[in-house]
């Protein structure tokens, strides 16, 4: 990218992608802006060709003010949290053990990393009539084996089931970025350091986990952006029941069954303005991990 | 103290033997260095010597007590790896600190001892970075200093200068061969390059595929190779070993004659040949000529001031003194 001429070339091959992407991005994102401050509920005949009346900031008030407003909010968080902390700590447990030579070790790793090709709603129903179905599912039966009342999963541990099913679906992802983050740590270090008289949790601790930082930081930014937009597997599972209503989800209601285009865009609205809080915060403290 | 001996030890990976059964004694304060062409095992010799690598069978004695089954942080032996191993996330002084704090050594004797070194090393101005902020040369110093403060009965460097440019290895083996007169601790060095080898060793341990070929100091094994391999590979450029009638004059299968003891004439000598390429040190200069009597062409280390052209006829003779003659075996003819 040298001279004036591949510099304009680059721009000018670059422009559809930008136009495309520009498009895919602005045009839902004004339109959501436009929709939160009318009265848009196509039920009681608000059309587009009609006009929509201008409302201000009714619909925001009417969204935050709504009973379910902080405990949607506080459903994802704990949802993202608790699902990061599980596919992270257990992924690096799975890495560590998937970096030990053993026999048939590519369709090991193969079939660690398949859940990730399973589609949510698949997995997600999978999980609540296989697993989780408290007559016939496999967790009841073995529930019964032990002599134990099988749990209502998506009833009464609702969250939990949730969170679940969500880390077993992203646990193959961090599985499979911490491995390559480990298997791209030099030998050497690790023999210098038993040289150096650290025991295996020693050089776990003072060697390899920093090694992991950088991976951590990044499975950490994508699997947030990832899970603050989790929808398929609470609308198959509990349907939004039994406090497992997230911010999303809480939106979609507003939009698709309350039919009120302009309170679920206010919120809509709302999301946009955590999921940037959210990632503000994720990019400084990435930022410093990087920059080391 | 460390006297490092090596009793009947043997490496084997699955069913290849990497080292057949060997002994070896290493005196202590000694300089030793293992030097031999890539893949000839003395790079896992030394790994098994550490502890880095288990035996597959014999016996590794450090000062008189059995150390083959200890694990290599028990050993008391300190490495310098090829790649130098630092932590990158850790600054020059916790890299240094490290094996300290992992023997739980009390806080200020740490500093001190790392403050110690960092000043031996000339580290003093850099102690506060990281080693991605470091030069080869300094980080080759923060590796040694890591070793260095474990106060060790021996240090093992695995190649510690291929990775530093030619200027640089000439200052770091210089400095490495200071710190062993100056600490007086054995040390074991393991290179391919012959110059640091002569340069540093007290005994050099001449290794091909495995075996030892040759032990002794740098000028028994310049003055007296035992076998083809050695007299080929210490000396710099190699000695000439000439096959043939010329050989057989000599009851001999092989003669070995090194560049620096050959002399050139333009009016008679031994051999007649033409000369080759020609190159100029300024204060050698060698020169590749082609001699009839030979199949390869000999190399003739001359004068600086000497001045060749390519294709001028020459002869050359030998200082018969310091022809060396091997049997059929390879093996040295007294």
């Amino acid at each position: 990218m040298a001279t004036q001429q591949s510099r304009s070339a680059a721009r000018l091959m670059m422009a559809p992608a930008v136009v495309l992407l520009m498009g895919w991005m602005l045009v839902p994102l004004i339109m959501t802006l436009f929709f939160s401050f009318k009265k848009y509920v196509p039920l009681r005949g608000d059309t587009i060709g009609n006009g929509l009346d201008w409302v201000g900031l009714q619909n925001y008030e009417r969204f935050i003010s709504s009973s379910s407003f902080w405990p949607s909010v506080q459903t994802t968080l704990i949802i993202v949290i608790s699902v990061l902390l599980i596919t992270i700590f257990l992924g690096v447990l799975l890495a560590l053990l998937l970096d030990q030579p053993m026999w048939g070790q590519g369709v090991i790793r193969i079939l660690v990393i398949s859940p990730f090709f399973v589609m949510p709603t698949v997995s997600a129903l999978v999980w609540k009539n296989m697993f989780m179905d408290p007559v016939n599912g496999i967790l009841a039966h073995l529930w019964k084996f032990f002599g134990a009342e099988p749990i209502q999963w998506l009833s009464h541990e609702s969250l939990p089931s949730i969170i679940m099913i969500v880390s077993w679906q992203w646990l193959p992802f961090a599985t499979l970025i911490l491995l390559t983050a480990i298997q791209s740590l030099d030998r050497e270090q690790l023999e210098a350091a038993e040289m150096d008289g650290a025991q295996r949790l020693k050089r776990f601790w003072h060697i390899v986990l920093p090694h992991l930082s950088r991976a951590i930081t990044i499975v950490i930014l994508i699997q947030t952006i990832f899970l603050l937009s989790i929808f398929a597997e609470i609308f198959v599972t509990t349907g939004g029941a039994f406090g497992t209503k997230t911010l999303t989800y809480l939106i979609f209601q507003r939009v698709f069954d309350s039919q009120n285009i302009g309170l679920g865009s206010a919120g809509g609205v709302y999301a946009i303005i955590l999921a940037n809080i959210v990632a503000i915060f994720l990019m400084r403290i990435v930022g410093k991990n990087l920059d080391k | 103290m460390g006297r490092i001996v090596l009793n009947q030890v043997s490496k084997s990976f699955g069913s290849t033997e990497v080292i057949p059964p060997l002994d070896l004694a290493i005196e202590d304060g000694e300089f030793a260095v293992f030097v031999g062409p890539s893949g000839c095992g003395k790079s896992t010799l030394l790994r098994l010597i550490a502890g880095l690598e288990d035996v597959s069978g014999g016996v590794v004695q450090i000062d008189g007590k059995d150390m083959t089954d200890v694990p290599p942080a028990k050993r008391g032996l300190a490495m310098v790896f090829q790649s130098y191993a630092l932590y990158p996330h850790m600054t020059v002084r916790k890299n240094i600190a490290f094996p300290l704090r992992m023997a739980k050594m009390p806080k200020a004797e740490v500093n001190k001892r790392v403050n110690d070194a960092a000043e031996i090393l000339n580290l003093t101005d850099y102690i506060d970075r990281r080693p991605g902020q470091l030069s080869g040369g300094q980080r080759q110093r923060v590796a040694i200093g890591r070793a260095i403060v474990r106060e060790p009965s021996a240090f093992l460097f695995d190649e510690p200068l291929s990775n530093l440019d030619a200027a640089l290895r000439g200052g770091m083996r210089l400095e490495i061969s200071e710190m062993h007169k100056r600490l007086d601790t054995t040390m074991i060095y393991v290179t391919h390059d012959q110059v640091e080898a002569m340069t540093m060793a007290d005994k050099i341990v001449v290794l091909q595929a495995g075996v030892i070929e040759q032990v002794g100091s740098p000028l028994e094994l310049y003055r007296a190779p035992c076998n083809v391999f050695v007299a080929g590979f210490i000396g710099s450029p190699r000695m000439n070993l000439l096959t043939g009638a010329e050989a057989q004059k000599h009851n001999a299968t092989t003669i070995g004659i090194r560049p620096e003891h050959l002399s050139i004439s333009n009016e008679s000598g031994t051999w007649e040949g033409t000369v080759g390429v020609s190159e100029h040190l300024g204060s050698d200069s060698f020169f590749h000529v082609q001699c009839a009597a030979f199949e390869n062409p000999l190399t003739v280390r001359a004068d600086g001031g000497l001045e060749l052209s390519y294709g001028s006829k020459v002869f050359l003779s030998p200082d018969m003194a310091h022809m060396h003659y091997f049997d059929a075996n390879g093996l040295r003819i007294e």
